[in-house]
C-alpha cells in the first residue's frame, strides 16, 4: 500500500507541475496577480509531494520491501544500510526521482529567494522551472515508474552494483545532480527574460549567486567522480575523457563560462544576449548528458537499464526544452539594447577572451562525445575518439586560458594602461616562470616542455590569486586594499584552479606505473619506495569475500605503511572487484592494486606512485569554496539588494 | 589606437587563434580515432596493418594460455566466425573471463595475431559490449545466409 501513495504522490506533484507551468505565466502575459500568485503555492506543494515520494521509496528501501520491482533489483538484506540509502538512486528510476527532488528543491529555493524580486518576472522563472518539472516528472511516471510491483514479491534482493558501494558514491550523485539541476534555475531567468522582452539592469545580480551554487555543486560533483574512478575504477587514473564524465563536465565549462559573462552583465550592461545564450546552452548540455546517460546509449556504470522508449522520451524533452528557447532567443534577444563600450586592455575584454576559450573547449569536447554516436546512429562504423584528441583539444584552449586568468584579474573596467598591467604583473610572472622551470628540474631530474609550461602556469595562477591578498598583508596599517566577499571568492576560485593545474600536471608528467608479477616473500622498489609482499589470505566482508594482500612499504628501511588491497567477490552479484589500497599523502600517493592469480602462488599487481595527485582534488575543493564565498556576499541578500537597486536607480538619475 | 581599431585588432587575433586551434584539434582527432573491427573483418583484410584499433569478440573457452607466474598470457577471440589469437601483457580488468565478451585495443602482428596494449573493463557481468553484441549478430547473420 504504501508504495502506491508514493506513486500517487507522484502524480498529485505532476498536477501541481502543470499548474505551475502554466497559469502563472498566463498571468504574467495577462498582468493577472491573482494567477501569479499561484506560482508560490503550487511549487511549494509540488516539493511536498515529490519529498514524500521520494521518502516512500527511501522506507522500502530501508524494510527490504522486495515486492517493489526498483527494490528487489538494487538492494539486499545484506546491503549495509547506509548503501541502501545510497541505492535509491542508484539506478534508473530512482535517479530519475532523485533529479526531480532536486529541481524541486531548487524551485523551492527560488520561492523563498525571488520575493524580493518583481512579481510578474518571478511568476516567469517558476513558470518555466515548472514546464522543466512537468517534462521530468512525465517522463519518470510514463516511463521510469519506482514504485512497479514485483508479483510474487523476491524472498531477496539482487543486491546493488559492488561498484556503487562506496562511501563517496553515497554523495557523488545527490551533488552532482544538484549542480545539474540547478542551472535550470539560470535557465529559468534568462527564458523570463526572454518572455518579458527587457532585461533589467538588476537581473545580473538575482542571477549570479544562483548560478555560483550550480556551479559549486557541479564542481565538488564532479571533483567526487573522479576521486572515485581513481580509487575504486580506474586503475589509477584519475579522468578518462568517458563519454559520462564529459557528460557532467560540458555544462561545468559552459556555466563556468556563464559565471565569468554574467559578471560583465552586472557590472557593465554588456554581453546581455551572450550571457542569456550561455545560460540556455550550460542548462541545455546538462539535459543532453541526462539523455546520454540515461538513454542507453553510452555504455558505462552509469548507463542502466536501456530502453529506447526512455532515449526517445528525453530526446524529446530536450529538443522542445532546448528548441524552444533558442527559438525565443532568435526572436527576443536582438531586442535587447547595449550600452558602453571597453578598450583592448580591459576586464570585459579579458572576461570576453575567457568566454570564447571555454566555449571552443566547451564545443571541442561535445565534438568528440557526440561525433562516435552520430556515426554509430548512420551506420557508418563503430568508432571511439581516444584520450589523447581530448587531451589536445582540451589544451589548446586552456594554456592560454590560464594564462590569462592572472591578467584579468588584474585588469580593470572599462580601459587600462597596458604598461600598469605589465608593471603589476611583471614580478609575480617571472617567479612563476622562474620555479617552473627550476623547480621540475631539482626535484624530479627531468621536465619536459609541457611539464614546465604546466607547472609555471600553475604557479602564475596561484601567484596572480594570492598577489592582492599578499599585498594587504604586507601593507596593513598604510594602506588596506579593501576586499569584498565576491573578491575573496573570485581569489579562491582562482586559487583552487592554480593549484589544480599543479597536480594535473605533476601527476601526468611524473606519474610511475608498474605491472609486477609477485609472490608472497618478495620484495622490490618502486619510484624510491622498497615494497614487501607479506602474505596473501581470504577475509570476510558483510556482503562479500575478499582475497587480501599485505604489504609492507618501507623507505630508507623505515616502515611507512602496511597496505591491504583486495580483490572482492559479492556473495551476490559474484562479479570480481579491485579495491585498492592507498597511501595517502599531500606529496604523492602510493597506490597497489591486486590483480589476478598468475599460477604458481604469483599474483598481478599494480603498483603506482602518483605525486601531487592531491592537488588535483583539492584544487576543485578550494574553487568550490571560493563559489561560496561568492555566494555569501551580503549585496546578494534580498533586503540589502533592494535598497541598493533604490540607490543605483537615484545614483543614475542624479548623474 | 581608436577604440574601433582596437577591437579589430582583437577580432582579427581571435580569428586566427581559432583557425589554429581548429586546425590542431582536426589532426588530433584524426589521429586518435579508434576504429572497431571483428575478427571476421579481420580475416577480410578490413583492419589496417599498422594502426591502432579495437578488436572485440568472445573469449573461447580453454584458450587463456599464460606461463605460471607471468604477465603475459595468450587468449583467442572469436565472433563465432573466425577467431584470432590475441597476446597481452599486464594486469587484467576484473570481468575478463573466458565465454565472456571483449574488447582489445592494439595492433596487428605480423604472425596473424593482436598485440593488445589494452584490455577493456566491462563494468557488470551481464553487460556484452555493444560492438561485440552486434559484431556476433552479424557473423550470425552471415553464417545462416
Amino acid at each position: 500500500m504504501i508504495p502506491e501513495l508514493g506513486q500517487f504522490a507522484l502524480i498529485l506533484a505532476l498536477g501541481l507541475a502543470l499548474i505551475q507551468a502554466s497559469v502563472p505565466l498566463l498571468g504574467a502575459t495577462r498582468g493577472r496577480q491573482d494567477w501569479m500568485a499561484l506560482a508560490r503555492p503550487a511549487a511549494v506543494g509540488q516539493f511536498v509531494f515529490v519529498a514524500a515520494a521520494f521518502l516512500v521509496l527511501c522506507h522500502a528501501f530501508l524494510n527490504d520491501d522486495f515486492s517493489v520491482l526498483y527494490v528487489s533489483l538494487n538492494s539486499n538484506t545484506a546491503l549495509p544500510t547506509p548503501y541502501k540509502i545510497a541505492a535509491v538512486w542508484g539506478a534508473h528510476e530512482g535517479s530519475l526521482l532523485l533529479w526531480i527532488l532536486i529541481l524541486s528543491t531548487w524551485t523551492l529555493a527560488v520561492t523563498v529567494g525571488s520575493r524580493s524580486l518583481p512579481e510578474p518576472f518571478a511568476a516567469r522563472v517558476l513558470g518555466v522551472l515548472g514546464i522543466v518539472s512537468v517534462g521530468m516528472l512525465l517522463f519518470t511516471i510514463l516511463t521510469s515508474n519506482p514504485f512497479e510491483r514485483l508479483f510474487p514479491a523476491a524472498m531477496d534482493g539482487n543486491d546493488l552494483n559492488p561498484l556503487l558501494q562506496d562511501p563517496a558514491l553515497v554523495i557523488h550523485p545527490p551533488i552532482l545532480y544538484g549542480g545539474y539541476v540547478g542551472l535550470a534555475v539560470p535557465f529559468a531567468f534568462a527564458v523570463a527574460v526572454l518572455l518579458t522582452g527587457k532585461l533589467s539592469p538588476e537581473w545580473a545580480r538575482w542571477t549570479r549567486p544562483w548560478t555560483v551554487a550550480a556551479w559549486m555543486f557541479l564542481t565538488v560533483g564532479i571533483a567526487l567522480g573522479s576521486w572515485w574512478a581513481y580509487y575504486e575504477l580506474g586503475w589509477g587514473g584519475w579522468w578518462f575523457w568517458d563519454p559520462v564524465e564529459n557528460a557532467s563536465f560540458m555544462p561545468w565549462l559552459a556555466c563556468t563560462a556563464l559565471i565569468h559573462s554574467l559578471a560583465v552583465t552586472e557590472r557593465r550592461g554588456i554581453f546581455k544576449s551572450w550571457t542569456l545564450l550561455l545560460a540556455i546552452t550550460a542548462f541545455s548540455l546538462s539535459l543532453l548528458g541526462t539523455f546520454l546517460v540515461r538513454s542507453g546509449i553510452l555504455v558505462s556504470v552509469h548507463s542502466f537499464a536501456s530502453d529506447p522508449a526512455r532515449g526517445l522520451f528525453i530526446l524529446l524533452l530536450l529538443s522542445v526544452i532546448t528548441g524552444g528557447s533558442l527559438i525565443l532567443y532568435a526572436a527576443r534577444a536582438r531586442h535587447l539594447t547595449v550600452e558602453g563600450g571597453f578598450r583592448l586592455i580591459s576586464r570585459e575584454s579579458f572576461l570576453l577572451m575567457n568566454n570564447i576559450l571555454l566555449v571552443v573547449a566547451t564545443a571541442a569536447v561535445l565534438f568528440g562525445t557526440l561525433y562516435p554516436l552520430f556515426l554509430d546512429a548512420l551506420g557508418l562504423g563503430k568508432i571511439s575518439v581516444g584520450p589523447p584528441y581530448f587531451n589536445t583539444v582540451f589544451l589548446i584552449p586552456m594554456l592560454p586560458l590560464a594564462a590569462l586568468v592572472g591578467v584579468g584579474m588584474h585588469s580593470t573596467w572599462v580601459r587600462m594602461s597596458g604598461e600598469s598591467l605589465a608593471r603589476r604583473l611583471i614580478l609575480p610572472a617571472g617567479v612563476a616562470v622562474g620555479l617552473g622551470i627550476i623547480l621540475p628540474w631539482i626535484i624530479f631530474g627531468r621536465a619536459s616542455a609541457l611539464t614546465v609550461i604546466g607547472v609555471s602556469l600553475g604557479l602564475w595562477v596561484v601567484a596572480a590569486a594570492l598577489l592582492d591578498p599578499l599585498k594587504r598583508v604586507l601593507r596593513r596599517g598604510s594602506a588596506p586594499i579593501a576586499f569584498t566577499r565576491g573578491q575573496w571568492g573570485m581569489t579562491f576560485a582562482h586559487l583552487g584552479l592554480g593549484i589544480f593545474i599543479l597536480g594535473a600536471t605533476v601527476t601526468s608528467s611524473y606519474n610511475l606505473e608498474t605491472d609486477t608479477s609477485a609472490t608472497p616473500g618478495d620484495r622490490w622498489e618502486v619510484g624510491g619506495y622498497e615494497l614487501v609482499f607479506r602474505d596473501i589470505r581470504q577475509v570476510d566482508g558483510p556482503n562479500f569475500q575478499a582475497t587480501e594482500g599485505e604489504f609492507e612499504v618501507r623507505r630508507d628501511g623505515r616502515l611507512i605503511t602496511i597496505l591491504n588491497p583486495q580483490k572482492r567477490i559479492y556473495r551476490v552479484q559474484t562479479s570480481p572487484m579491485t579495491e585498492a589500497a592507498i597511501d595517502v599523502g599531500w606529496g604523492r600517493d602510493l597506490f597497489v592494486a591486486l590483480g589476478d592469480p598468475l599460477g604458481d602462488g604469483a599474483w598481478s599487481l599494480r603498483v603506482q606512485v602518483k605525486p601531487l595527485i592531491r592537488f588535483i582534488w583539492l584544487g576543485a575543493l578550494i574553487m568550490a569554496f571560493g563559489g561560496l564565498l561568492a555566494i555569501t556576499d551580503p549585496r546578494y541578500r534580498a533586503q540589502r539588494a533592494q535598497e541598493k537597486v533604490q540607490l543605483s536607480a537615484q545614483s543614475v538619475k542624479t548623474v | 589606437m581608436t577604440p574601433r581599431r582596437q577591437r579589430m585588432i582583437l577580432i582579427g587575433l581571435m580569428a586566427v587563434g581559432v583557425t589554429i586551434s581548429a586546425a590542431l584539434a582536426l589532426r588530433a582527432f584524426q589521429e586518435n580515432l579508434l576504429f572497431f573491427f571483428s575478427p571476421t573483418q579481420v580475416a577480410a583484410g578490413e583492419a589496417p596493418n599498422e594502426r591502432v584499433f579495437r578488436l572485440g569478440g568472445m573469449v573461447v573457452k580453454d584458450s587463456i594460455e599464460r606461463e605460471p607466474g607471468s604477465l603475459t598470457l595468450s587468449f583467442v577471440v572469436t565472433d563465432y566466425a573466425h577467431s584470432m589469437p590475441v597476446h597481452y601483457t599486464g594486469v587484467l580488468p576484473d570481468l575478463f573471463g573466458e565465454d565472456q565478451g571483449v574488447v582489445a585495443r592494439g595492433k596487428l602482428d605480423d604472425q596473424g595475431g593482436f598485440v593488445a596494449e589494452e584490455i577493456l573493463a566491462k563494468h557488470d557481468e551481464n553487460y556484452m559490449p555493444p560492438e561485440v553484441a552486434d559484431a556476433l549478430a552479424r557473423a550470425e547473420e552471415a553464417a545462416s545466409q
